[in-house]
C-alpha cells in the first residue's frame, strides 16, 4: 500500500516499513519543496476519541517559489491541452475517473482518516468524485455548443461567438471538502483547456497528493495539473498577483485565518486576472456544498469568448 | 592596449616563447606544455560556484550587471532586417514600462546586417554593433574569404567583430595556422575589437580549451568566446571557468588583459548570475565589466527583465510583460 504509515496501519512482523514522502507535484513530475519545509497533518478529531490527534504524514509544505515553478509548468502545457481537440479532452479525464476507481481504497482511507468520516460516508464521498470527473469528461465537447451562440446583426454577416480557455487558473481548493470539492474545483478549470495550479486544503492534503499519483498514470499530460501542498494563506497573496496567471478561483479562502479573499482580488485586479469569489455574503467566505450536482457555473468561470464575424457568402 | 601588426604579434609571441622562429613544432611545444586541466576538479568547482546564494540588493546589481553585458544576438539563417531592426529597438529599449533598465553592450549580428543595426541604433547610443565574421558559424573557407568577410563588415560599421577559429586546423596540431589566420584578421579589424570563437564543444578537452585560449591571445585576441551557438555544448560554467583562468594567467604573465563572453545556451537570470560570481572568482572584480565581459544570449535578456519586473513591483511577472523577440509570421 503506497499510502501506508506507521500511524495507520503496522507493518507485518519482521517486514520494515515503507514510509511515504509527501511530495509537490509539478509539469508531471513530483519535486521537493525548494524551501525543503515539511509541515505536519494530523487526523480530523473523532468525537470524544479526538481528544489527542493522531498524526499521518509530513508533508511538503511549499513556497511562493515553488508556486512560481507550478505557474511555469502549468503555462507551458497550456498550448498542448487547449489545443488538443475537446472529444480527446473528455476521454483524458474519464480517464482519471478509470484511475481513481482503481486505487479507491487509498482514497477511501485517506478521506476517512483526513475529514474523520465513517467507513460508508468515506466510500460514498469517493464515489462522488469519481461521478464527478464522469459527469465532468461529459461536458467536454457539449459546453461549447451550449455556450456558443450565433448572434443577430445588422449586415450581411453571420456573428458567432464561442468560449475559448483563459489559460492558467489558480485554484484555491477547498479547506473542508478535501476530496470531493478538490475535483469539483479543478475538472471544470481543466475541462474547457486550461491548466491549472492548484493549492489544496492546508489540514487535509493527503487526498490531493493521492490525486496527484492518480493524474500522473492517468493521461493528463505534464502541467495541466500542477498541486502545491503548502499554507494557504502563504502561497495564495503570490498566485492572485501573479501576472502569468489569468484566474483565480477563491472558494479556498474559506475557514483560513488571516487571509481574506478582497485582498487577494485586488492583487488579482492588477494584472486583470479573472476572479471566482467564494460562496458566502460579505467579508465571511463559507464553502459551498459540493455534494450538489454543480452545473456549468464553475466552467464558464474560465473561458474568454471570442466573437467573429463572418461574410455570408451568395 | 595597442593594435599588433603582423610583425609585433609574431615577436611579441616570439618573446614569451622564447624561441628565434615561431614555427609549428615550437608553437606546439608551448601549448601541449601548458599545465593540464584537473576535469573532475573544474567541473567540481564550477559546482560548488552555482550554489551560492545571492540575495536582495546583491541580486539587484547582478541583474542590472548582467543586462549591460549582454551581447543581443540573433543569427538565424532567417534573418530580415526588420527582425534585426526589432532587436536592435529593444536593445535601445528593452523595457518600455521601466526606463531605468540598463542596455545590453551590442547587438551580435551577421555581417550583412550590419548596416541595418547601425541605422536602427545611430551613434551615441552606446549599444555597440558586433558582427560574426569568418565563415561562421564553420569557419570552412580560405584565408582570402575570411579577410573579406571581415573588412566587410568592419567597413560597413562593425565595432566589433567575433571570429571563428579554424577547428580542424587545431584539431591536426596545425596551431601555426590557426595563428596566422587569427593574426591576419586581425589586422583587418583595424579599430574593431576581436572576439575569438573557439567552439569548445568541438574542442573535446578542457586541455584543448585552455591551449586555444593561449593561442588566441598569443595572436592578439582581444577576447575569447566560448561557441558559436550553433553546437551542443556551448557556454557550459567549468569551460568558462577554465578560460576565465587563462586570462587571469596571461594578464599575469604579460600584463595584458582579455575580454571572455561565454555564449549559447544561457537562458535563465540564475544561470547569468552564476556566471558572474564564477567570473568574480576566477579572475577577478577587473572583469566584471562589459568590456571584458560579455554574455552571447537573446532569450536571457527577457528572463532578466521578468526577474527585474518582479523585483521592482513585488509581484511574478509573466511573458506578456516583455517584448517577444520569437520570429513573427506577420
Amino acid at each position: 500500500m503506497s499510502t501506508s504509515t506507521s500511524a495507520r496501519r503496522a507493518p507485518a512482523a519482521g517486514r520494515v516499513d515503507v514510509r511515504k514522502t509527501y511530495k509537490l507535484y509539478i509539469g508531471g513530475a513530483f519535486p521537493r519543496s525548494e524551501s525543503g519545509r515539511s509541515y505536519e497533518v494530523y487526523a480530523a478529531p473523532r468525537g470524544s476519541r479526538g481528544s489527542t490527534p493522531v498524526f499521518l504524514a509530513n508533508v511538503a509544505k511549499g513556497s511562493r517559489k515553488d508556486a512560481r515553478n507550478a505557474v511555469a509548468a502549468a503555462r507551458k502545457a497550456v498550448g498542448g491541452w487547449s489545443g488538443a481537440t475537446a472529444y480527446n479532452r473528455g476521454q483524458v479525464l474519464y480517464r482519471i475517473a478509470e484511475v481513481m476507481e482503481s486505487r479507491r481504497s487509498t482514497f477511501v482511507e485517506d478521506v476517512r482518516i483526513g475529514e474523520g468520516l465513517t467507513p460508508a460516508r468515506a466510500e460514498a464521498v469517493v464515489s462522488a468524485a469519481i461521478d464527478r470527473w464522469v459527469w465532468y469528461a461529459g461536458w467536454a465537447d457539449k459546453f461549447a455548443q451550449v455556450t456558443s451562440t450565433v448572434n443577430p446583426v445588422a449586415g450581411p454577416f453571420f456573428n458567432i461567438s464561442a468560449p475559448e480557455p483563459t489559460g492558467v487558473v489558480a485554484l484555491l481548493a477547498p479547506q473542508e471538502s478535501s476530496l470531493l470539492g478538490l475535483v469539483s474545483v479543478v475538472a471544470p478549470a481543466i475541462v474547457t483547456g486550461n491548466t491549472c495550479v492548484v493549492l489544496p486544503s492546508r489540514q487535509r492534503p493527503l487526498p490531493a497528493v493521492d490525486l496527484a499519483e492518480a493524474l500522473a498514470t492517468s493521461d493528463v499530460p505534464g502541467g495541466v495539473v500542477n498541486i502545491v501542498t503548502c499554507h494557504t494563506a502563504e502561497v495564495a497573496p503570490w498566485l492572485a498577483s501573479h501576472r502569468d496567471v489569468n484566474a483565480i478561483d477563491l472558494t479556498g479562502t474559506a475557514g483560513v485565518e488571516d487571509l481574506a479573499w478582497g485582498e487577494l482580488e485586488l492583487a488579482a485586479a492588477e494584472s486583470v486576472t479573472r476572479v471566482l469569489r467564494p460562496a458566502g455574503r460579505g467579508p465571511a467566505a463559507v464553502e459551498e456544498d459540493f455534494t450538489a450536482e454543480p452545473g456549468t457555473a464553475r466552467m464558464q468561470a474560465f473561458v474568454e469568448t471570442k466573437t467573429v464575424w463572418h461574410p455570408k457568402g451568395l | 592596449m595597442s593594435t599588433p601588426t603582423e610583425t609585433d604579434a609574431e615577436s611579441r609571441a616570439r618573446d614569451i616563447l622564447g624561441v628565434s622562429r615561431l614555427t609549428n613544432p615550437a608553437l606546439s611545444s608551448w601549448l601541449q606544455g601548458l599545465p593540464g586541466v584537473d576535469q573532475v576538479g573544474c567541473e567540481a568547482r564550477a559546482a560548488s560556484l552555482g550554489t551560492r546564494s545571492v540575495k536582495t540588493t546583491s541580486k539587484e546589481w547582478a541583474i542590472d550587471t548582467a543586462i549591460g553585458m549582454i551581447d543581443l544576438t540573433t543569427l538565424e539563417g532567417a534573418d530580415t532586417p526588420g527582425r534585426v531592426s526589432g532587436l536592435c529597438t529593444k536593445a535601445l529599449s528593452p523595457d518600455p514600462t521601466d526606463l531605468s533598465t540598463p542596455r545590453p553592450a551590442a547587438v551580435c549580428v551577421y555581417g550583412d546586417m550590419v548596416p541595418v543595426a547601425r541605422q536602427t541604433l545611430g551613434d551615441g547610443s552606446g549599444v555597440k554593433v558586433a558582427a560574426v565574421a569568418t565563415a561562421f558559424p564553420s569557419g570552412r573557407a580560405s584565408l582570402a574569404v575570411k579577410l573579406a568577410d571581415t573588412a566587410d563588415a568592419v567597413s560597413a560599421g562593425a565595432d566589433e567583430i567575433d571570429m571563428v577559429i579554424d577547428r580542424g586546423a587545431f584539431l591536426s596540431g596545425d596551431y601555426r595556422t590557426v595563428f596566422e589566420q587569427i593574426v591576419e584578421v586581425k589586422r583587418v579589424c583595424g579599430g574593431a575589437r576581436l572576439k575569438v570563437i573557439l567552439e569548445t564543444g568541438e574542442l573535446v578537452t578542457y586541455d584543448n580549451v585552455r591551449r586555444a585560449s593561449y593561442l588566441a591571445m598569443l595572436a592578439g585576441g582581444d577576447f575569447v568566446k566560448t561557441s558559436t551557438g550553433k553546437v551542443q555544448p556551448a557556454a557550459t560554467l567549468p569551460v568558462t571557468l577554465v578560460m576565465l583562468e587563462a586570462v587571469r594567467d596571461w594578464r599575469e604573465l604579460t600584463g595584458v588583459q582579455v575580454g571572455v563572453k561565454p555564449a549559447g545556451g544561457i537562458r535563465t537570470s540564475k544561470d547569468a548570475i552564476t556566471f558572474l560570481v564564477t567570473v568574480n572568482e576566477i579572475a577577478g572584480e577587473d572583469w566584471l565589466d562589459p568590456f571584458w565581459f560579455r554574455f552571447g544570449a537573446s532569450s536571457l535578456l527577457n528572463d532578466l527583465l521578468l526577474q527585474r519586473q518582479r523585483m521592482r513591483t513585488g509581484a511574478y511577472s509573466g511573458a506578456d510583460y516583455v517584448a517577444d523577440d520569437s520570429p513573427s509570421l506577420y
